[in-house]
């Protein structure tokens, strides 16, 4: 009897135990949505009502007309082509470097692995800080203004290397030796056999990489001044529209509506949220490989 | 015994160049491979690393670095100009409080989130909750900024707005930096303690069940098991996670603040670390002496944390380090 009544009082402490984690989850995910639904609410309000009343999560009256002026400016088109080019093309050219960069590295017997392994390690630890950088990248190498700014200063991560070299690392090394004996050089034995194989470890880098470009407005602020407004991308655009005027000034002569007149507010949220569509909608796809390769890369690290 | 010991020896000693071309030779595909990213390695991470230079130079424009006149005061006049700028003893301070509260809160934040997910006995409910609470990371901070301001901004927030209709008070959130410690280690939590889950449940899921198995036959309750088998063997990750954490104490997070705060001067006294210092040096003020000798000493005084932190992290756990 005793034991069934201890069982009893276990499961129901196991019980009150699993209602507190479902709830305080819960909390904890009303929390991380609730700025979402805030800009979803105050995109769709009208300027008129965040004056008086604030932001809302629930629009006081439905009204479009931040979208309007948002879309019949060609502001927004420029900055996502600047986004989706440089995302595309950078996530592409330092999945390339990195790949080409792992690869070797996991190679046990690669000689001058060692040294080469410490020359990357060291760029972790010591840097030469923003002024040098700064004028490297626009004194030395005139990149200033160019799009190629957005791309080539951060097409390669340490960090992201070694990641990818220690998915490399737990591949076979029978797979390589038989691609060796069968003839194929090292480049056709990376290309044609390692990296099939490896598209879990790829996924996840290669998210690594479009995420840093997407969500880039550093190198922007540094290096884009106000004439190159054409080629600022999705997130400086944000920055810059809460920064100064100059963007909504813009805005105003493109769409032939004064300044004053122009739905600041909610404008801001409409530019928010469609910067961010992309990898809300994309999310659901991508989380699984990006949860997974994460775990694999740095648990075992 | 004598002859696998000399075998060891001439192993171990230096390649010869001859060897060394033979290496080269040998594996020329590998190294051809690895060749552009050693070429952007030392372009973009150890080409600014001879501008350190500027710290110790009275630089100008027209001659260089290397031209420019030596700083006055042995070299080190930048140094001595940055160590008696006023407030910056408060720059140092606000960049390892912050940290420290980040790291002691994102890591608590963590560990419990991750404690309760791995309990949730329902799949689908904790995949998706799993996934909302991950979300966050993905978004800049330039869009959590525009966030923020949905919430605090002066006139029409939703926390302005409610805290106004409660009191009567309109509270002046940009304006006065008392708030800011709170407010960015609200913002860092929502942003990456989900995020942070990932590695703790990777850790859980990872223990042997048996012990679990055995302390339910034994009669322990769910929170008994996390009490006293969970909590302990997590135990070597959180210290481990928390000494590399340590290790970056000194590095402020520039992305954060900068996109949060800007170049509102008024909330600088709490808000204020080095890397924001640093920018201001230079876009602002325009002294690229100072700006460069911050960061050389923030880069030199985190290299040693880091190497440091690393070198205990690998005590403790022979595995952890990635190098």
């Amino acid at each position: 009897m005793a034991v069934v009544s201890n069982k009893i009082k276990i499961s129901k402490q196991d019980k009150i135990l699993q209602i507190i984690c479902i709830a305080v989850v819960f909390l904890f995910c009303i929390l991380c949505i609730i700025p979402f639904l805030l800009i979803i609410g105050g995109s769709l309000d009208k300027e008129a009502n965040i004056t008086k009343y604030g932001y809302s999560i629930i629009p006081k009256t439905f009204s479009l007309e931040a979208y309007t002026v948002l879309f019949k400016d060609s502001t927004i088109y420029k900055a996502y082509g600047t986004t989706v080019f440089t995302t595309a093309a950078g996530t592409l050219s330092a999945m390339l470097l990195t790949v080409m960069m792992a690869y070797p590295l996991a190679q046990k017997r690669l000689k001058f692995r060692t040294p080469i392994t410490f020359f990357v390690y060291f760029t972790m630890l010591f840097g030469g800080g923003l002024v040098p950088t700064y004028l490297l990248i626009s004194k030395y190498l005139n990149l200033s203004d160019k799009i190629w700014v957005l791309i080539i200063p951060i097409m390669f991560s340490a960090w992201n290397m070694f990641l990818m070299r220690n998915f490399f690392s737990g591949i076979p090394g029978e797979l390589s030796e038989s691609a060796k004996i069968d003839g194929a050089n090292d480049f056709q034995t990376l290309f044609q056999i390692i990296l099939p194989v490896s598209k879990p470890g790829m996924a996840t880098i290669s998210m690594f990489y479009a995420l840093g470009y997407w969500n880039q407005w550093y190198n922007a602020m540094l290096y884009l001044g106000n004439n190159s407004r054409d080629i600022f991308p999705l997130q400086y655009l944000i920055m810059d529209l809460t920064r100064s005027t100059d963007a909504l000034k813009e805005m105003a002569k493109f769409t032939g509506i004064a300044v004053v007149n122009l739905p600041d507010s909610t404008l801001k949220m409409a530019t928010t949220l469609v910067t961010i569509g992309p990898i809300i909608l994309l999310y659901p796809f991508v989380q699984k490989y990006f949860t997974q390769g994460l775990t694999v890369g740095s648990i075992k690290g | 015994m004598d002859k696998t010991a000399d075998k060891l020896r001439t192993k171990k000693k230096h390649m010869t160049v001859k060897e060394g071309f033979n290496e080269l030779w040998k594996n020329k595909f590998f190294y051809l491979m690895m060749l552009p990213a050693i070429i952007w390695i030392a372009i973009f991470s150890y080409g600014p690393m001879y501008g350190i230079l500027i710290a110790f130079k009275k630089f100008s424009y027209k001659e260089g670095i290397w031209k420019s006149p030596r700083a006055d005061f042995y070299g080190f006049g930048n140094f001595r100009f940055l160590f008696n700028y006023k407030g910056i003893k408060q720059v140092f301070f606000n960049t390892i409080f912050l940290n420290l509260l980040f790291l002691f809160f994102m890591t608590a934040v963590s560990v419990i989130l991750a404690l309760m997910f791995v309990e949730i006995k329902n799949k689908k409910y904790k995949r998706i909750t799993q996934s909302i609470a991950i979300l966050p990371y993905f978004v800049s901070w330039a869009v959590a900024a525009m966030f923020l301001s949905a919430f605090i901004g002066i006139n029409s927030g939703i926390v302005t707005k409610t805290i106004e209709s409660l009191t009567g008070n309109k509270i002046a959130f940009y304006n006065s930096p008392k708030y800011w410690p709170a407010i960015l280690v609200l913002l860092k939590i929502w942003q990456g303690a989900g995020y942070g889950t990932i590695v703790y449940i990777a850790a859980i899921t990872g223990f042997d069940p048996g012990m679990y198995e055995a302390a339910r036959v034994d009669g322990a309750t769910r929170f008994q098991q996390i009490r006293f088998i969970t909590l302990p063997l997590l135990k070597t990750t959180i210290i481990l996670l928390t000494i590399m954490g340590i290790g970056g104490i000194f590095r402020g997070d520039f992305g954060m603040i900068y996109a949060l705060v800007g170049d509102n001067s008024q909330l600088y006294s709490t808000v204020d670390v080095i890397d924001t210092f640093t920018y201001r040096a230079l876009r602002e003020l325009g002294n690229l002496g100072m700006s460069t000798a911050t960061s050389f000493f923030q880069s030199a005084v985190g290299f040693i944390m880091v190497y440091t932190t690393n070198a205990i992290a690998r005590k403790v756990e022979p595995d952890s380090a990635i190098f």
